[in-house]
């Protein structure tokens, strides 16, 4: 009595989205199952949409999808106690459409990215967790749910199921999640008046500033703070490496409301109403922390199989590109009339190989590891450029030759020549 | 049996804000949910059809958005569902929605008698109570408001038997059929959907009617036209400025304070003073 669809997709996330869009586009019957009350209700994100993702799977997006601005500054601040050192990057390019990125709100993105999916064909059912998968020998052969009668089944079944990935934890897919391989992240949506935002940032329009922040705001945890602006709110959040969290005993709230209380940013959300708080974990191990994708009659896509690239915020892009690519991979299996085994399934991988995806990810590889280790980069350097900068531009009868000076001893007082060259080989050999 | 039940979609109050600005309702982006004293009812029709089987339809009046609330009847089990919905009812106050409503269900009762009306108590966005007890007035319906739960129905002696809150007591009232129950909230837990149902109220096709396919033929009973109630002003109630008396007395001690404070009170309610009084005698 159960029935049978060509292919299930566990999640209306970003991953599961484009999954399922790019299937039913093609033909095939698809049943997508989320648990929240509607596609968007529990995911978070900063969140910044990369155009280029979204336009490979709906070209002209822009045309309906729910976007708030497009981003045409990008601030980056490396922050004291109290101050920031930081480089601005504007340019009248990204005021030209097609533009780049956008700041979006989940909760309207994805109940439009879903409705798209839906329109293509596929059928969505709300308020329904997959409790596990259905098994023939080591074959995947369908979901059940928690619902009275909930077993379906399918040829194929796509987990896009985000970071805890219960599923894939439980079939043995994916080890559990180590704690040095997530960030926990945690963020407000405050309330402003559209021309108030205008004002403050310096922007017209729909045009919209990025704020990335690094330094003594994680307190020496590995992690970085964001302020995004809406249409008519601002985020601004935070986010840390789980297993610092623990080590440091500090809560992340308590962490966003001090950063929120840091001179340099608290008059920036002054007046703002809080309208949202949310916290979520993001898979930050990188491309070591990447589990088996696929297997027999089953794949993972977006966060579920960690795919994010953490040294440039890059999530729900790469959640959209695995999502169409194992899309893809299905697509011509069932053309061809092969079944989808793991070594058929083998081609999935392979272009994600060959993509974007796999490449940035790989580039990145050492990245954690080395931030893990050496702390300096979060709490010394931040202090002593600000240092730097302060005495530098501060006017007080000092030579300059003299401040220099003084400068290059506070480097190399804090931290020996040896130690400095160290970390400048490190970095570079993170992002070799 | 037919049971008919009334379901409005509404904004979901808890999720409402007002705009720190200009001070009004910010509705976009607030989700829509099904009132929740309907839900309340549609449970109790429901388990009247587990019971004596038939045929429950869920109708509503609304904006073509209000489809979802109907598919999520429909997911609850309900059989057959209606949406109402027409340019000519924007509008509308409680005479003329219940005027609607009622002509769309004896519509209904065209293709099958109906023998009961569920409705909420009320709504949370409305909160008039009103549209129930119009229904039953313009359908010639027996009308049960206040009910808590049906105890009983009788197909042969076609009798219903339903428990009512009233202030001081439960009542037990027994009335005849065709009646229209107007539900108390907290009474009952909506069932959690089955897959098969959940399967059909994606798929399931709805019956949209407009004003002609609801049987309705007199525009002036309905939307703007047919709403004689006129809302002449909406403001938010001053907080009431009651400030707390600290009480003391000379001594501190708490026999002293005690004292202090029932004087107090018996000099500013003579009545509470003379009751204490007598009952002390
Ligand atoms: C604070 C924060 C800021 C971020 N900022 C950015 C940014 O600016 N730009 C960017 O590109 N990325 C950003 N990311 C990362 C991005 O949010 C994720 O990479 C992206 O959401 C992954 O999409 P997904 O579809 O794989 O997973 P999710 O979006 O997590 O979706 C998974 C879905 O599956 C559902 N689900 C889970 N288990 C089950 C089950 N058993 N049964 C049914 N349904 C289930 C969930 O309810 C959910 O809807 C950010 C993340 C966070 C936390
Ligand atoms: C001048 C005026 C103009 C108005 N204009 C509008 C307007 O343009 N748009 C608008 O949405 N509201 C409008 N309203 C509000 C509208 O009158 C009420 O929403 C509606 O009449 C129902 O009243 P209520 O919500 O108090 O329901 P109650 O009487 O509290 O509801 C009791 C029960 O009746 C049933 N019920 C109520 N309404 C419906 C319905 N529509 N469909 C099915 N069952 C129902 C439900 O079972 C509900 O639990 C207006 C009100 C006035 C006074």
């Amino acid at each position: 009595m159960a029935e049978k669809f060509d292919a299930i997709v566990v999640g209306a996330g970003p991953s599961g989205n484009a999954a399922a869009y790019t299937l039913a586009k093609s033909g095939l019957k698809v049943l997508q199952l989320e648990r929240g009350e509607y596609p968007g209700s529990k995911n978070v994100q900063g969140a910044i949409l990369y155009s280029d993702a979204l336009e490979r799977i709906i070209p002209d997006f822009r045309e309906d999808a729910p976007l708030e601005r497009h981003i045409i500054e990008q601030r980056m601040w490396v922050l004291d106690d109290e101050s920031f050192v930081g480089t601005h990057y504007r340019s009248d390019e990204f005021n030209k459409p097609p533009y780049n990125r956008y700041t979006i709100i989940r909760a309207q993105f994805d109940k439009w990215f879903s409705q798209k999916a839906q329109e293509a064909g596929a059928l969505l059912l709300c308020e329904t967790t997959v409790s596990d998968l259905i098994m023939d020998g080591d074959r995947v052969v369908g979901v059940q749910t928690d619902r009275l009668g909930g077993s379906v089944h399918a040829d194929i079944v796509i987990l896009a199921d985000g970071v805890n990935s219960v599923l894939a934890r439980k079939a043995g897919f994916r080890p559990e999640l180590n704690p040095g391989d997530v960030a926990l992240a945690v963020k407000e949506i405050h309330f402003m008046p559209e021309e108030t935002i205008q004002s403050r940032f310096n922007i017209s329009g729909e045009s919209g500033v990025v704020i990335e922040m690094v330094g003594k705001i994680t307190k020496g945890m590995m992690g970085t703070g964001f302020l995004y602006t809406n249409k008519e709110s601002l985020t601004i959040g935070v986010g840390c490496m789980l297993s610092d969290f623990k080590k440091q005993k500090v809560s992340p709230n308590q962490l966003l409301e001090e950063m929120k209380n840091h001179p340099s940013i608290k008059p920036l959300i002054e007046g703002g109403e809080m309208k949202e708080y949310a916290a979520h974990l993001i898979p930050e191990g990188g491309y070591k922390a990447i589990p088996q994708i696929y297997g027999e009659g089953w794949m993972i896509v977006g966060d579920s199989g960690m795919f994010v690239n953490a040294v440039h915020r890059e999530g729900s892009n790469l959640a959209m590109t695995t999502g169409r690519i194992a899309a893809e991979t299905i697509i011509e299996l069932a053309e061809k009339q092969k079944p989808f085994s793991a070594r058929n399934l083998a081609a999935y991988r392979e272009k994600l190989d060959a993509s974007f995806v796999m490449k940035d990810l790989k580039k990145y590889r050492n990245m954690p590891g080395i931030f893990h280790r050496n702390p300096q980069f979060f709490t010394t350097y931040p202090e002593l450029v600000n240092q730097a900068a302060h005495t530098m531009i501060k006017v007080d009868g000092i030579d300059k030759k003299t401040k220099e000076r003084e400068i290059r001893n506070s480097f190399t007082h804090r931290r020996s020549l040896f130690g400095l060259m160290g970390d400048a080989f490190k970095m570079w050999r993170a992002f070799e | 049996m037919h049971i008919v039940v009334c379901i409005k979609q509404v904004p979901d109050s808890a999720q409402i804000r007002v705009h720190p600005v200009t001070n009004t309702i910010m509705r976009q982006g607030v989700p829509a949910i099904v009132n929740p004293y309907d839900l309340f009812s549609l449970e109790e029709a429901l388990r009247l059809k587990d019971i004596h089987g038939g045929r429950v339809t869920v109708i509503t009046m609304g904006p073509p958005q209000a489809e979802a609330a109907l598919r999520k009847c429909i997911s609850f089990g309900a059989d057959e569902a209606i949406l109402v919905t027409d340019r000519a009812f924007a509008g509308a106050d409680t005479l003329a929605t219940s005027y609607a409503l009622a002509t769309a269900i004896a519509q209904i009762a065209k293709d099958q008698a109906v023998d009961m009306v569920f409705c909420g108590k009320q709504t949370i966005d409305g909160d008039t109570a009103q549209v129930g007890p119009g229904i039953a007035k313009r359908m010639d319906m027996q009308l049960l408001t206040y009910v808590s739960q049906v105890d009983s129905l009788d197909i042969t002696s076609r009798t219903v038997q339903v428990q009512r809150r009233a202030e001081g007591g439960v009542q037990v009232l027994t009335t005849r059929l065709p009646c229209l129950v107007t539900m108390l909230e907290g009474t009952n837990e909506m069932r959690f959907a089955t897959m098969d149902n959940m399967f059909r109220a994606a798929r399931y096709q709805l019956k949209v009617w407009d004003r002609v396919a609801a049987g309705i033929e007199d525009v002036s009973k309905i939307g703007l036209k047919g709403s004689p109630t006129v809302v002449s002003k909406v403001f938010a109630p001053q907080a009431k400025t009651q400030r707390a008396e600290i009480i003391d007395s000379e001594s501190g001690e708490p026999r002293d304070l005690a004292l202090t404070l029932i004087s107090k009170l018996f000099t500013q309610h003579p009545a509470m003073s003379e009751a204490v009084v007598k009952q002390s005698a």
